[in-house]
């Protein structure tokens, strides 16, 4: 895990450098957001000058699953005093919650899993860090992205982000969705076209898992609803 | 960038902070409840994915503003290699410099 975010931690700090972020702020999201995905896409629309209350929508929009792994750990955490609760969230990443949701799942045991949780939370967040300076000094010293195509390196970023999801075959549905309609409504003001685009996307990914189940499990009386 | 003063950067980052950091608090602090309507949950998953889609398919089919899926436009092959690269080996980093190698190439070569 701590390998697997290297890259994007470098590329994040690279391309939000390229895109014209002051350092402070760079780390800043690092240091205080800490969110990989959400991040990526602000320097996107940082990038083009997007107005604050549309970063700030759909900075709610893509990290609203964040809620699904505060309520997923939420019996592991009830004995725990308020303040370990606070700080706990604060770390409550994709990758925090897949490390420690299976361990606790496993090894149930409060106080250790309490440390645990935080020693994986420390862990990821220290190495997002060190990995977001490095992409800043790249970015620094490599000037040419910004003349060279940053544009392509943002498009490339992300769609490598995809790529690496589309094995789950609805994903493959949501992005084309998602992507088709983007580029129909790109017309439309205050990145309405974003948000659009995401419901669509969404909306097509639950509807390619359901059919995939029916078809899968056509005589099941209790396949999910 | 230059769009916005510092101030505004600031808030920038703040409303991200308060916005990241309240959907994390939402349950573990606040929350009593632990049962999530099942079609959110599903839904959710797929936003990341949906958002980035959304983001660079006007940037890769329409980078003047008008579709634009000639040879002319670089970002097609570029794009179509990163995703090959990434399907193939695995590896974010390995793809975008494939995607660049395509795309600087075919720049070069072919515009």
């Amino acid at each position: 895990m701590l390998v697997g975010a290297a890259p994007f931690g470098v590329i994040f700090g690279t391309l939000a450098i390229g895109s014209g972020l002051p350092v402070w702020l760079t780390l800043g999201l690092s240091l205080l957001v800490f969110a990989g995905s959400s991040q990526f896409v602000a320097v996107s629309l940082i990038g083009s000058g997007t107005a604050l209350p549309v970063i700030w929508l759909t900075t709610f929009v893509v990290n609203l699953r964040h809620a699904l792994y505060s309520a997923t750990l939420l019996p592991y955490a009830r004995e725990l005093p308020a303040r370990w609760r606070w700080a706990l969230s604060f770390w409550l990443t994709d990758e925090t919650f897949a490390v420690v949701e299976n361990q606790l799942r496993l090894h149930s045991n409060a106080r250790d899993g309490a440390w645990y949780w935080l020693g994986s939370s420390l862990a990821m967040y220290c190495n997002w860090q060190l990995w977001t300076v490095v992409g800043v000094l790249l970015g620094q010293s490599v000037p040419v992205l910004a003349t060279l195509g940053l544009d392509f390196a943002m498009v490339a970023t992300f769609a490598a982000i995809v790529a690496l999801q589309l094995r789950q075959r609805p994903v493959l549905f949501a992005a084309l969705v998602a992507g088709g309609v983007a580029l129909l409504a790109r017309g439309l003001p205050y990145k309405l076209g974003l948000m659009l685009a995401a419901l669509a996307g969404v909306a097509a990914g639950v509807l390619a898992e359901r059919l995939a189940e029916r078809v899968n499990r056509p005589t099941d009386p209790q396949a999910s609803p | 960038m230059n769009a916005y003063t510092t101030g505004e950067s600031v808030l920038i980052l703040l409303g991200m902070v308060l916005v990241t950091y309240g959907i994390r608090l939402s349950f573990l602090v606040f929350g009593h409840r632990t049962a999530f309507p099942h079609w959110l949950e599903r839904a959710l998953r797929y936003v990341p994915a949906a958002v980035l889609t959304a983001l660079i398919a006007p940037m890769a089919l329409a980078p003047q503003g008008a579709i634009d899926v000639s040879l002319h436009n670089a970002y097609l092959p570029g794009t179509v290699a990163a995703i090959a690269v990434a399907l193939w080996t695995r590896q974010t980093l390995a793809a975008i410099l494939g995607g660049f190698v395509v795309y600087g190439l075919w720049r070069w070569l072919v515009v």
